[in-house]
């Protein structure tokens, strides 16, 4: 049984207005869906966060949504469309639906207050009427959450390592029961070790809260590892979409098995490694036709001139993959 | 040109860094001192076309160990030596003459380059400063933007560092250290601020100005899979002090330190299952370090020795040169179980 969760139905982000504008993010069509983690994984400047910034109302400006919906499914109330929200109804949508785990994590945790304050505000603003030892009682228990004793309560940020304020982030996510969390780059901040423990958390606590996780990170190898489906983006598109496997053994998309070469293995034989030829495209210039093609191995005529549609290749084993390259013809 | 491949170029004995932590509250009216132990006792040798890897969690002391090489910093203690010679900066030109061998890249090219002057400054400030120029410097210029691969150079000399991206930018700072025709390439984490597809990029570069150049590369990084990728040798650090070191296939197919197991345990690997079993913990404190081997407060091997002796080199014996910094490894101690990584490998 899956159910969509939240639908992203051809969105369009775009940096400035008129003739001016950046489109980083373009026509992008995305399910996350009830209880799974979706991997978004894509360069710097390819759009993955501003994907998550848009569909969450949280551009800064000069980033305007330029087009498209965003259909949340509330198990309550019926899908609506979070796009349309105003002020007051996205205020009460915003942590206790979803929360966002920011890229950063040691920088967005307000140095001058407590953490046992930064996490009981949340749960004020939202519930104002509860008492506060409840509220403190709550915090305390999100801290165990994640693996923090509750006497740090009374901690300042900085008394905290890297990994535990990552921690703290996480908890602090989670703290309304949200139905999304959205992790933008959460882990890139931390070393490996640290990585995995909360990774590996996280995992944990999904089996037991049952949230789905958009997650966001360049690092392709390790959405291999823990996320049940990838989408990857390049230029402001999703080129491919899969589950984390098929991506891994199976990609269609000479973008997808570029980034897939562009990490060398830790074991096996030892390989002779490229990388992708080229830079990421400047989105003030986008190349015409397919924004890969100028560093793709395997470009023909079509793809300079006609940007590729995203959809259900012809090729064996998928109907719940997606991608978006001539050389896959669309069913 | 004779082959000079092997020699020693750079050498560090027992180099030890400890940075003064300022004193507060009632220590002011004591005598006693802490410090930061950030380095401690490392010794490591840098040849002639060939690659050092250091490898290391933050913290772990690995760029620290860079500026002491660049003379960016003086060691509380230890040696440096520069073809044998016991090297010595006190002064600007004795100085100039370390940093004319001896180059280092740093990890942010976004910050290492001047955003108010172009290419043309960068290269030809380093080419002057160290007399590279050979009469001709359009043509010196030339010569070192082909040499990282930033071709036609017409097309890059005139540019600000904001019009090129973060691999060119890169670029320009390998060629700007070429400038000064250096015998050891000192590069802390020259690819980790750069995207994914065009980091291999860098990386076969720098393998490729190694072998052309004869350079000494010590490459320091947190990823220890491009250690096994790039590097001929590998250290790890932790905590401030080299744990292991060895031929870099040997120390990432057949770790041998409890610290270098996990590392690689933690790493990404999407040909393995998720694991359960995790060892917990954080590097310790380097203001009061553990007694004895540092990682003893997270090590699965724990034994009473590891809390109050620090464990020397110890050679583990499966190829030469592969030692770890373990009393595992000592005589009398019973073998460890082959630890699930290595037959994860098969």
């Amino acid at each position: 049984m899956i159910e969509p969760l939240i639908e992203i139905k051809s969105l369009n982000v775009d940096y400035g207005l008129g003739d001016e504008a950046v489109h980083a993010v373009r026509d992008v069509t995305l399910t996350l869906h009830r209880g799974e983690v979706l991997g978004l994984a894509g360069e710097s400047g390819s759009g993955k966060s501003t994907l998550a910034y848009g569909m969450t109302r949280l551009l800064p400006p000069p980033g305007v949504v330029a087009g498209g919906e965003v259909i949340y499914h509330d198990p309550e109330r019926g899908p609506y469309d979070v796009l349309s929200l105003t002020n007051s109804e996205l205020r009460e949508f915003r942590w206790a639906e979803t929360s966002i785990v920011f890229q950063g994590a040691m920088n967005s945790l307000n140095p001058v207050h407590r953490i046992g304050s930064q996490l009981t505000d949340a749960i004020k603003a939202h519930d104002p009427r509860g008492s506060r030892q409840a509220r403190e009682a709550r915090a305390r228990e999100l801290l165990n959450l994640v693996g923090i004793p509750g006497d740090r309560m009374e901690s300042y940020p900085h008394q905290l390592s890297g990994g535990m304020r990552q921690r703290v982030m996480i908890g602090m996510a989670l703290a309304l029961e949200p139905k999304v969390v959205i992790m933008d780059e959460p882990t890139t901040a931390l070393d490996v070790v640290m990585q995995r423990q909360i990774l590996g958390e996280l995992v944990q606590l999904r089996e037991r809260l049952g949230f789905s996780v958009l997650f966001i990170t360049h690092d392709l190898s390790l959405l291999v590892e823990f996320s049940d489906r990838i989408a990857i983006m390049y230029g402001g598109r999703i080129v491919e979409q899969a589950p984390a496997k098929q991506i891994y053994t199976d990609s269609l998309h000479p973008y997808s098995a570029g980034l897939l070469g562009s990490f060398p293995a830790l074991r096996g034989p030892k390989r002779e490694l490229t990388g992708i030829p080229g830079s990421p495209p400047d989105l003030r210039a986008m190349p015409t036709g397919c924004a890969f093609h100028p560093r793709c191995p395997k470009s023909f005529e079509p793809c300079a001139q006609e940007i590729p549609v995203l959809g259900v290749p012809d090729a064996p084993g998928g109907s719940d993959r997606t991608v978006a390259c001539w050389l896959h013809p669309v069913r | 040109m004779t082959d000079k491949t092997g020699e020693v170029v750079l050498e560090v004995d027992g180099l030890s860094k400890h940075f003064p932590v300022r004193r507060k509250g009632r220590e002011l009216l004591t005598r006693k001192a802490r410090s930061v132990h950030a380095v401690d006792d490392v010794s490591l040798t840098l040849r002639r076309g060939r690659v050092t890897a250091m490898v290391g969690e933050s913290g772990s002391g690995k760029s620290t160990v860079a500026r002491l090489l660049a003379q960016l910093h003086k060691p509380t203690s230890g040696e440096i030596r520069l073809h044998g010679k016991p090297v010595d900066t006190r002064g600007g030109r004795r100085f100039r003459s370390y940093v004319r061998q001896v180059q280092m890249i740093f990890q942010d090219p976004f910050g290492s380059l001047n955003p108010v002057h172009t290419v043309r400054y960068h290269l030809s400030r380093s080419l002057r400063i160290h007399g590279n120029t050979g009469g001709n410097l359009e043509e010196a210029l030339r010569e070192l933007l082909t040499r990282v691969q930033l071709t036609p150079p017409e097309r890059y000399i005139d540019k600000f560092p904001h019009e090129l991206s973060g691999g060119q930018r890169q670029r320009v700072a390998i060629a700007r250290a070429l400038g000064a025709n250096p015998e050891a390439l000192l590069a802390d984490e020259p690819v980790s601020m750069l995207d994914v597809s065009i980091r291999l990029g860098v990386l076969n570069l720098l393998r490729d100005l190694k072998e052309r150049l004869n350079l000494a590369i010590l490459y320091i990084t947190h990823d220890i899979a491009s250690a096994r990728y790039f590097a001929d040798e590998t250290l790890v650090m932790y905590a401030g002090r080299v744990v292991e070191g060895g031929d870099s296939e040997t120390v990432t197919q057949n770790p041998a330190h409890p610290y270098t197991q996990l590392l690689i345990d933690s790493a990404p690997d999407p040909d393995r299952p998720a694991r359960a079993d995790e060892v917990g913990g954080e590097p310790p404190s380097l203001i009061r370090p553990p007694a004895g081997c540092r990682f003893n407060p997270r090590c699965p091997h724990v034994m009473e020795r590891c809390k109050t002796d620090l464990p020397p080199r110890l050679e583990i014996g499966d190829t030469p040169g592969h030692w770890a910094a373990c009393w595992l490894y000592a005589e009398g101690v019973a073998k460890p179980a082959p630890v699930a990584t290595g037959e994860a490998a098969g």
